[in-house]
């Protein structure tokens, strides 16, 4: 099934979607490979598979720390890649790679872009890549049906949230806070008050995280937003609880 | 929107969406600064009067017997206020920090120049200051960091990747997206994404066009070549920009580290282990493996030990205009020893670098030949390094005999 109509299916029957972040290769594969499956049985909607990166700019500390520590257990790309095509093939929901955007350039952005496709990927999402320097990036993902992912910020201005909203496809990542990744986020009036204006720059479905942690954050987005994201929290659960705790945590948050 | 700040394929503003109306601001901050003469005179006037510019040309008249071939002279940024060209820098984004009315910054810092540039910066100009070092860095350039305290500045020290200038590098970048309605991130190289290479490197050529002018008094004609060292490149550039339409030689000098042939170097231009690649929000030549990863790097000089170069020096070299060297560890360590006997002059490790390889020419050149060479800072901050490096017995009783008075 195509991903737009994927979503509009799944957001048809819930009043919000789960998206998941894992740092691939962290801990293990084999715990990768545990945490997706009990996390596709307890509903999560989409999953973003984040390839190791030796400086990733915009992380906070968990996530920071996940990527050292599975380069330095030898994660290739090659690797992150094959195993998402497995996830891909094995388990019935959208998987999207997140990456810095060297990972991509070293690796040919028309190469990238096929193994994505051959791999039922359905897109990717790439922090440090501003549509301004992405002209190539957006050629060579719309050449091959994928989704790029962009981001909208609180300090994105509203003709630029327009502009960006004509470059994207799939739904865009709205960033609830200035900071990077893991630190707490107010969900306020305020934050309200950024998304009415995220709402009115586009029509793609909107995926919102930074700072997700329970179900009182999610539940804060309802009817504002399409997609709460949890990033930090969930490899926060696998590291203090193991994997077997992301399945409960998944069901309480909705 | 536009793509902005590239030098040939290098350069670029590689983002966060969160950063990029902080990165308009600055660019608009600094053109209207760049366009507005009042500007420069009042860089200049602080320069002069706060900073000790210009700084002199000094001729190496011992030195340059001593090789026997080209007449040497020394351009001599360790006499800025804090000993290192890092002041020209700084003190051109405080006027800009104050312009934005911004009340606190942060900054990365290798060998500490940096940091003790900023914090001092800071101090003057009654702003908070926050600087990012790695944790590596801390031990090996302990005198900055007690100077960057005394002066209010908080030292973090980073403990992420290899604990080196990149991952301080980073550090600020993440703390700069958490506040940058308040916070100016002064960026001490000619790195990092539009606007910074071009803002670090203009006001850095402060340097060149005083040695330009300088050596034309003195000698009434031009060098045949001039030799600095290059960690980011920023005081490469400082001296080289007033050059690039003269038939000057502009020589950039890496580490070199135990060797290229080694893989311990920081050499990014003159190694063949360098290659085209996008992080910490440029692209230019980095230090990397085939996925993309940063390697490993090692320089005796922290200030040279960085994974990236200026995109500005990677576009020059790429145009055939730069020559790019890299000398040893030991080579540097050599050169200094030279350079404090022969001439009463105590280089930084960094500055070194290019006296090293100005050395392994001098003596092929006629004496008609002048060559210049950029001091880009003084050694004093480098005193441990360098009584290891020379095994010093004498300084060692003395550390011990200071560590049992702490002991008690
Ligand atoms: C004295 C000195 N020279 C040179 C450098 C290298 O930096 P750049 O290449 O930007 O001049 C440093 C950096 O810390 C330094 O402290």
């Amino acid at each position: 099934m195509p991903f737009d109509s994927y979503l509009k299916k799944r957001r048809a029957e819930k009043d919000i979607l789960l998206m998941t972040h894992l740092v691939l290769g962290y801990p293990s594969w084999e715990t990768c490979l545990q945490v997706i499956e009990s996390m596709v049985k307890a509903g999560v909607d989409l999953m973003e598979l984040q390839i190791p990166f030796s400086e990733p700019m915009a992380d906070g500390p968990v996530i920071l720390q996940a990527n050292q520590k599975a380069l330095e257990k030898g994660v290739t790309v090659r690797q992150c890649l094959n195993f998402a095509r497995e996830m891909a093939g094995r388990f019935d929901i959208p998987f999207f790679m997140m990456g810095y955007y060297n990972i991509l350039f070293k690796f040919g952005l028309d190469q990238f872009a096929t193994a994505l496709a051959e791999g039922n990927l359905k897109g990717a999402i790439v922090p440090d890549l501003p549509p301004e320097e992405g002209h190539e990036y957006l050629r060579v993902m719309k050449q091959q049906g994928l989704s790029p992912i962009l981001f909208f910020s609180p300090t994105t201005p509203d003709s630029r949230m327009g502009h960006i909203a004509s470059l994207a496809r799939g739904f865009i990542y709205c960033l609830s806070r200035k900071g990077v990744t893991g630190a707490d986020t107010s969900f306020s009036q305020e934050m309200a008050g950024y998304l009415v204006r995220c709402r009115e720059a586009t029509s793609l479905p909107l995926a919102v995280g930074f700072g997700i942690k329970d179900k009182s954050d999610v539940d804060f987005l309802k009817g504002k937003t399409d997609i709460a994201v949890i990033g930090s929290q969930t490899i926060r659960i696998v590291e203090q609880q193991g994997s077997g705790a992301v399945g409960a945590f998944i069901r309480s948050l909705r | 929107m536009n793509t902005r700040g590239y030098y040939g394929i290098f350069g670029g503003a590689f983002i966060p969406e969160i950063l990029v109306s902080t990165f308009d601001e600055l660019v608009e901050a600094f053109e209207k600064a760049k366009n507005d003469s009042v500007f420069w005179r009042e860089y200049e006037e602080i320069m002069s009067t706060y900073s000790c510019r210009p700084t002199p040309l000094t001729f190496a008249e011992n030195l340059s017997r001593h090789f026997g071939g080209a007449r040497l002279y020394i351009k001599r940024e360790d006499l800025n206020h804090t000993g290192a060209h890092k002041a020209n820098n700084v003190m051109g984004q405080g006027l800009l920090v104050k312009r934005m009315k911004k009340t606190r910054v942060i900054a990365e810092t290798g060998a500490g120049q940096h940091g003790v540039a900023t914090a001092t910066m800071a101090a003057k100009f009654g702003l908070r200051c926050t600087i990012y070092m790695g944790a590596v860095d801390v031990k090996r350039q302990r005198p900055n960091v007690f100077w960057m305290q005394r002066l209010g500045a908080e030292v973090v020290p980073v403990t992420e990747g290899t604990g080196l200038l990149k991952d301080a590098i980073n550090a600020a970048f993440r703390d700069w997206i958490t506040h940058m309605d308040d916070t100016h991130y002064v960026l001490g190289t000619a790195c990092g994404p539009h606007p910074f290479p071009e803002m670090v490197s203009y006001f850095q050529s402060i340097i060149g066009q005083e040695a330009r002018k300088q050596i034309l008094e003195k000698e009434g004609k031009l060098p045949k070549g001039i030799y600095a060292c290059v960690g980011g490149g920023s005081n490469a550039l400082g001296i080289f920009r007033a050059f690039l339409d003269d038939p000057v030689e502009l020589v950039g000098v890496e580490a070199g580290g135990k060797g290229l042939e080694t893989g311990q170097h920081a050499s990014r231009l003159a190694s063949k282990d360098g290659s085209i690649g996008v992080a910490q929000g440029y692209k230019t030549y980095f230090l990397q493996d085939g996925d993309g990863q940063m390697r490993e790097t090692h320089s005796v000089a922290a200030g040279l030990d960085y994974i990236g170069v200026s995109p500005i020096l990677s576009a020059l070299k790429e145009q055939g205009r730069i020559r790019a060297e890299a000398v040893t560890d030991q080579e540097v360590m050599d050169a200094l020893s030279l350079t404090i006997r022969k001439e009463g002059l105590i280089p930084a490790l960094e500055s070194a670098h290019a006296f090293a390889q100005a050395f392994k020419e001098a003596g092929r050149l006629s004496r008609e030949d002048i060559i210049l060479i950029n001091q880009s800072g003084r050694g004093d901050k480098d005193i441990f390094t360098i009584a290891d490096a020379f095994d010093d017995p004498s300084w060692k009783v003395f550390i011990q005999e200071k560590a049992n008075e702490y002991a008690i």
